[in-house]
């Protein structure tokens, strides 16, 4: 399409009155919003922070914080070692030991002798999530990672799982509860689910 | 003899403690103004919701840290550069005045003590636009010495700009002292007294200085010496600590006489229509002169307190201009403007007073 096209439609600018070049109408206006926003903070206390330490943020229902590792009804690590979720993570950030599934977890061949994710390259994009198919292993909405040293940032199986011990009760698994079984008989149905409630109260903190 | 000195002495330190502990204090409130017009919350851990003890820890941050002279720095320059900037601020007040002073020549005192550091100096506006034209050095130079192109820029864009707006806001404010016949702030503020405000008399006068003093005071929306997107920091990106901190300080300083100068030309001084008046009536009692006379500096630093407040929203509420627009504005709005508008003052007082 050339410049001088017939379906182009040319707008002029505005013709500015006299008082409207001296820009002192609009300088105006703009004095009234900021002095809206200055006396709503001051004098009405209406803010959009938080005090941090005091005040917790509590994120949406599908904000992507440190990762768990879920359980099932019996403690077991849901995860079964498929490399799913290392296959899909573009930050190749997960690293599973597999190993064959101890005798009496009949419901699957493998489980992850080692999950470990370093904390550290993880870009937080939640592809794991979605890759994996039996819900083991989820974004929870803890946002307050930190550590001393590199080493304590590379989560192992034992860490994650600990995640999801101190996350259960406030972020309950965004999937009922399907085993293994389930999803390998294709019955699992994700679009009837509950969405998950914004959690209230604090989401207890401490990890290590 | 030997006590006018010594008063001159204390009012010195007094003026000079004041200010600095304001211009500290102002500090905190711009953060605040800031926060506020941002929907936050603002310093608030040191001293309570107000974070009253704020501008102590940012001192004794600024005394405490590092301070670096880039080796390739002009040593002696650099060093002078923060020093110019804050004397020069700072001995500007030697002719403001805080409250009522009585003029010279006259028998009847108008208060118990002059609230001047120098009074009945008859050249206090020329005074203070010298001093005002000395700060540019400060920030031509800090960007010279330090060897950096940012600031090598900034201190360019400085110097053309203060210079540029020097203009108008000399010829702004040359229809009021025609109006007053005195280049005396106290003759300016008498005048105001006891006829009107100057905004009133000289409205255009009183926008062309209002926007040159922004400018003046390398306060957004013409900061474009510091301009941190475009030049890191501008004339200042070398400097660190307390030299720095100079810099800062002398900037706030800077704002707070220029907001006295609006106050004093325009808004009336310490003066309230029909309640003060230049002289208290006869017979008053000396506590009630007193009581006058502090009520008088209260007038004044309420009005100068707004101004501040004012100067602090705008530079929340305006983007910044960009260098030719801002050079357009001098040159080709401004300077015309200032010029109509002290030819068409002269003309109205000559045809006004008579011949």
């Amino acid at each position: 399409m050339h410049a001088d096209h017939p379906s182009l439609k040319r707008l002029e600018p505005p013709k500015l009155t006299l008082m409207e070049r001296t820009y002192l109408p609009q300088i105006f206006d703009g004095l009234l919003v900021t002095g809206r926003h200055i006396l709503k903070s001051a004098v009405a206390g209406k803010v959009l922070t938080v005090e941090y330490p005091e005040q917790q943020h509590i994120p949406s229902a599908n904000y992507r914080g440190v990762h768990r590792l879920n359980k099932d009804e019996n403690g077991r690590v849901k995860c079964v070692a498929c490399m799913l979720c290392a296959t899909a993570c573009p930050a190749h950030c997960i690293d599973i030991v597999g190993a064959t599934a101890p005798d009496g977890w009949d419901d699957r061949e493998k489980y992850p002798e080692n999950f470990i994710i370093d904390e550290l390259r993880c870009i937080f994009c939640g592809m794991c999530e979605e890759a994996c198919p039996v819900d083991a292993i989820e974004l929870t909405g803890l946002y307050d990672l930190t550590g001393l040293s590199r080493e304590e940032m590379i989560f192992d199986k034992a860490k994650l799982l600990s995640v999801y011990d101190v996350t259960k009760d406030a972020e309950p698994m965004r999937t009922g509860n399907p085993t293994p079984g389930m999803i390998a008989s294709g019955s699992a149905n994700h679009t009837d689910v509950e969405p998950v409630p914004v959690t209230s109260g604090p989401i207890l903190r401490p990890l290590s | 003899m030997m006590w006018d000195l010594i008063g001159i002495l204390v009012k010195i330190a007094i003026v000079v403690g004041i200010s600095q502990g304001a211009v500290a204090y102002l500090i905190l409130v711009e953060r605040k103004v800031a926060a506020w017009s941002q929907d936050r919350l603002g310093p608030n851990r040191a001293g309570g919701r107000w974070g009253l003890l704020q501008p102590l820890a940012d001192g004794a941050k600024m005394l405490l840290k590092e301070d670096v002279i880039p080796r390739y720095a002009s040593r002696p320059i650099y060093i002078l550069a923060p020093c110019i900037a804050i004397i020069m601020a700072t001995i500007a007040f030697a002719v403001v005045p805080f409250g009522p002073v009585t003029p010279p020549g006259s028998l009847r005192k108008v208060g118990p003590i002059e609230f001047q550091i120098a009074p009945g100096m008859d050249i206090g506006i020329l005074y203070i636009f010298a001093i005002g034209s000395l700060s540019v050095y400060a920030v031509i130079l800090a960007g010279w010495s330090s060897n950096n192109k940012y600031s090598f820029l900034g201190g360019l864009r400085s110097s053309a700009q203060l210079i540029s707006y020097e203009i108008p806001l000399g010829l702004s404010i040359l229809g009021l002292v025609l109006i007053c016949r005195s280049l005396d702030l106290n003759a300016i503020i008498r005048w105001q007294d006891e006829h009107v405000w100057g905004i009133v008399v000289q409205p255009i006068g009183f926008l062309l200085f209002l926007v040159s003093a922004f400018a003046e005071t390398n306060r957004l929306p013409f900061d474009l010496p510091e301009s941190e997107q475009e030049l890191v920091g501008g004339f200042h990106t070398e400097y660190s600590a307390m030299k720095f901190g100079m810099f800062f300080l002398g900037e706030y300083l800077h704002v707070v006489t220029v907001s006295f100068l609006v106050v004093i030309l325009f808004l009336g001084g310490w003066d309230i229509p029909f309640l003060l008046d230049t002289y208290p009536a006869a017979g008053t009692s000396t506590f009630m002169l007193w009581v006058l006379a502090f009520a008088k500096v209260g007038v004044m630093v309420f009005k100068v307190a707004l101004v501040v407040l004012f100067i602090m929203q705008v530079r929340w509420t305006l983007p910044r201009f960009r260098y030719d627009t801002l050079m357009d504005l001098a040159w080709k709005r401004l300077i015309p403007l200032a010029l109509i508008n002290l030819v068409g003052t002269a003309a109205a007082v000559q045809l006004i007073r008579g011949a």
